[in-house]
């Protein structure tokens, strides 16, 4: 148990080894996948090709498919394509690379069932025993006198073992199709091995510093959306907080501050900064309207990527005419020059 | 589970480490690669010796490929070769020296791969059972219709009955992989030896002070860059909170003026956010962000801190209204 939590922490320590233990755990599960699955060929001249070869690349798309769906950043991309403009202007250039990311990480699982498919040849030998020439295998008396159609069907009924008789020739003829599969899924290997070694080794001759800014910028598309979703939460639940507060206050409004003027001022103290912090928290929505714009504009205007800094007290309060606030800090000094 | 723990500390305590780590894990796949795979021998003159020395060769070139890709060092390579001058001059003995390290620890795991085949034979045997003379051995079947090329090449195929359980299929195999084993121990005794001379040779030729500048600036590149990565995360993050915060309370002064009562806005600043304003390192617009990764390519600062490490410090010292002091950092 302390294992696994151990390396769940380190796998979720940032989103890149995260979706890097995904396409980790899919590669395992593909090639466990293949050894549990019973293969059965049809040993029919009609479906032996088909049932062959549609073992091969239907699973691969499906591994494939599978990768986008469990792929977190796949809704990030689907978002930032169709968002309004707003005030943000929209980068081709990271949506390509996000899109680049998510695809390479997909393909692995696929490779790897097509890597053990080939190396283990039962697909190959099921798909292509119907175009074997059997004189090769020595035994030159065994088709004669036959018709096409039957040479075909006994042909097909090689990958059984228990329906062709011949078992030498059975053995030889499967041994020298493994082995034809096994060269193609080397030389399969060696190309994706190849094209990914240009694609990282080569990549930075090219295009450097532009790589530096999609790669900031759509990591950062990311943390902002986890940013955002973390301070609605964080909003929803001050806004709970106030909204029930406020409910009991208006029930029993004057017993409330008759308590108030006559409690010590360290009960209320911490009661009061917990009520202050929660307020702050709202940072000024308080309806629901207000809220149901605050997320609707989130997607149909985003914000431009500038901040602000502070400005001071009097320029955003203009028109509080800054009595309360004045007279609220130095009460707060005084009290803390006692301690 | 604590020694787990110790050696995966230790293995991540540098960069050198890490990249030993992650040959020696490559060196064992292919170890277990090729235990897992099922050589199957054609056992036909004609396609023997290409399967053969196919299944030889073409694991360790992508043996080699994934090498070259897992090494960190290869990206940093690319980099300090690639990147214009700037205020940094280039340095080309750290160049090589970082190309040479990742050539040596990519070649290892197919030097494994080539050195466990040999030592285990199948592949000789495929290779080479047409090419050996029957005659140094009794037993040759000779009632099947097939010639002697085809009989040979049959000597690796277990299954085949032509042999009739006799021990000529058994004293060829043992003859050729008893040169293949041969071989395998000779090329392992070579590689050690060439090593070992290296070793002991390199300090007459090379300059050690030289070589300690050339491994410092090759570590410092190396965290440099994975410093580099990891401030630009923990500064995304801080502009996207700020980012954030700052969208919720535009929308607030929007309708704040809409409000028939002014309300009571607060305006004081946690401690955290002074905090995050800091490490903001004052980039806060797009533009600003832009032109910062634009220059690390294109102009990579020159080494030297002391502006920032010798910055004079903020000393505050508290004093309650009637001048008591009540804390000072001076």
């Amino acid at each position: 148990m302390d294992k696994f939590r151990m390396m769940f922490q380190f796998l979720q320590s940032n989103q890149e080894s995260f979706m890097n233990g995904i396409c980790g755990i899919m590669a395992l599960a593909s090639a466990q996948m293949y050894s549990a699955f019973e293969f059965s060929c049809p040993c029919m001249p009609e479906y032996n090709y088909t049932y062959g070869i549609g073992l091969l690349i239907i699973p691969s798309i499906w591994f494939f498919l599978l990768g986008f769906v469990l792929n977190n950043n796949v809704s990030v991309l689907a978002e930032e394509w169709k968002r309004p403009t707003g005030k943000r202007i929209k980068d081709p250039t990271i949506l390509r690379y996000m899109f680049c990311s998510i695809t390479q990480r997909s393909l692995i699982a696929p490779a790897v069932w097509v890597s053990v498919t080939l190396m283990d040849g039962k697909s190959f030998l099921c798909a292509f025993s119907i175009n074997l020439d059997i004189d090769k295998f020595g035994n030159y008396s065994l088709m004669m006198g036959m018709s096409e159609m039957e040479k075909m069907k006994l042909l097909a009924r090689i990958p059984c073992k228990d329906l062709f008789e011949h078992h030498e020739i059975r053995v030889a003829a499967s041994r020298y199709i493994k082995c034809i599969s096994q060269a193609c899924g080397w030389m399969f290997l060696l190309m994706m091995t190849f094209a990914a070694f240009l694609i990282r080794a080569i990549r930075p001759c090219f295009t450097q510093a532009a790589f530096l800014k999609t790669k900031y910028w759509s990591h950062y598309i990311d943390i902002e959306r986890k940013m955002f979703d973390e301070t609605c939460k964080e909003h929803a639940k001050s806004f709970a907080k106030v909204c029930i507060h406020q409910y009991f206050e208006n029930i029993s409004g004057e017993m409330r501050s008759f308590h108030h003027n006559r409690s010590s001022m360290d009960d209320t103290d911490k009661e009061e900064e917990d009520k202050r912090s929660d307020e702050e928290k709202l940072l000024g929505i308080r309806a629901q309207e207000d809220m149901n714009k605050v997320l609707w504009n989130w997607h149909t205007c985003k914000p431009a990527l500038a901040l602000r800094k502070d400005k001071m007290d009097g320029a955003t309060n203009g028109f509080v005419k800054g009595h309360t606030p004045v007279v609220e800090k130095r009460e707060w000094a005084v009290y803390y020059s006692k301690v | 589970m604590e020694r787990l723990k110790l050696v995966m500390q230790y293995f991540q305590s540098n960069s050198e480490s890490i990249s030993n780590g992650i040959c020696i894990i490559l060196a064992l796949v292919s170890v277990k690669l090729y235990t897992s795979f099922d050589f199957n021998c054609p056992c036909l003159p004609q396609y023997n010796k290409l399967y053969s020395l196919g299944v030889m060769i073409v694991p360790p070139i992508i043996l080699f490929f994934l090498g070259v890709l897992v090494n960190r060092h290869a990206g940093v390579m690319m980099d300090e070769w690639m990147r214009p001058i700037g205020n940094r001059s280039k340095n080309p003995a750290v160049v090589k020296y970082l190309f040479s390290s990742m050539i040596q620890r990519a070649m290892l795991a197919p030097m494994v791969w080539i050195l466990v085949t040999l030592l285990d034979g199948k592949i000789f045997i495929c290779a080479f059972s047409v090419s050996v003379n029957p005659v140094l051995f009794s037993g040759l079947p000779n009632n099947t219709g097939l010639d002697v090329i085809k009989i040979m090449a049959k000597v690796p195929c277990k299954e085949d009955t032509i042999f009739n359980n006799s021990s000529f299929r058994k004293a060829v195999s043992r003859y050729i992989r008893c040169y293949s084993q041969a071989v395998g121990w000779s090329i392992l005794l070579f590689l050690i030896v060439l090593g070992a001379l290296g070793r002991l040779i390199k300090p007459c030729f090379d300059n050690h002070a030289t070589s300690l500048q050339t491994r410092y600036w090759s570590n410092y590149l190396d965290v440099e860059q994975k410093l580099f990565d990891e401030t630009c995360v923990l500064h995304a993050r801080d502009f996207a909170r700020k980012c954030v915060v700052q969208f919720f309370e535009d929308m607030r002064e929007d309708t704040v003026l809409s409000l028939p009562h002014p309300l009571f806005i607060t305006n004081s600043r946690m401690e955290w956010e002074d905090e995050e304003e800091e490490r903001l390192h004052g980039v806060s617009k797009q533009e600003q962000v832009d032109q910062l990764l634009n220059k690390w390519y294109y102009s990579k600062p020159e080494l030297d801190v002391t502006r920032i490490a010798h910055r004079p410090r903020m000393c505050v010292t508290w004093k309650n209204r009637d001048g008591k002091t009540l804390y000072s950092d001076v």
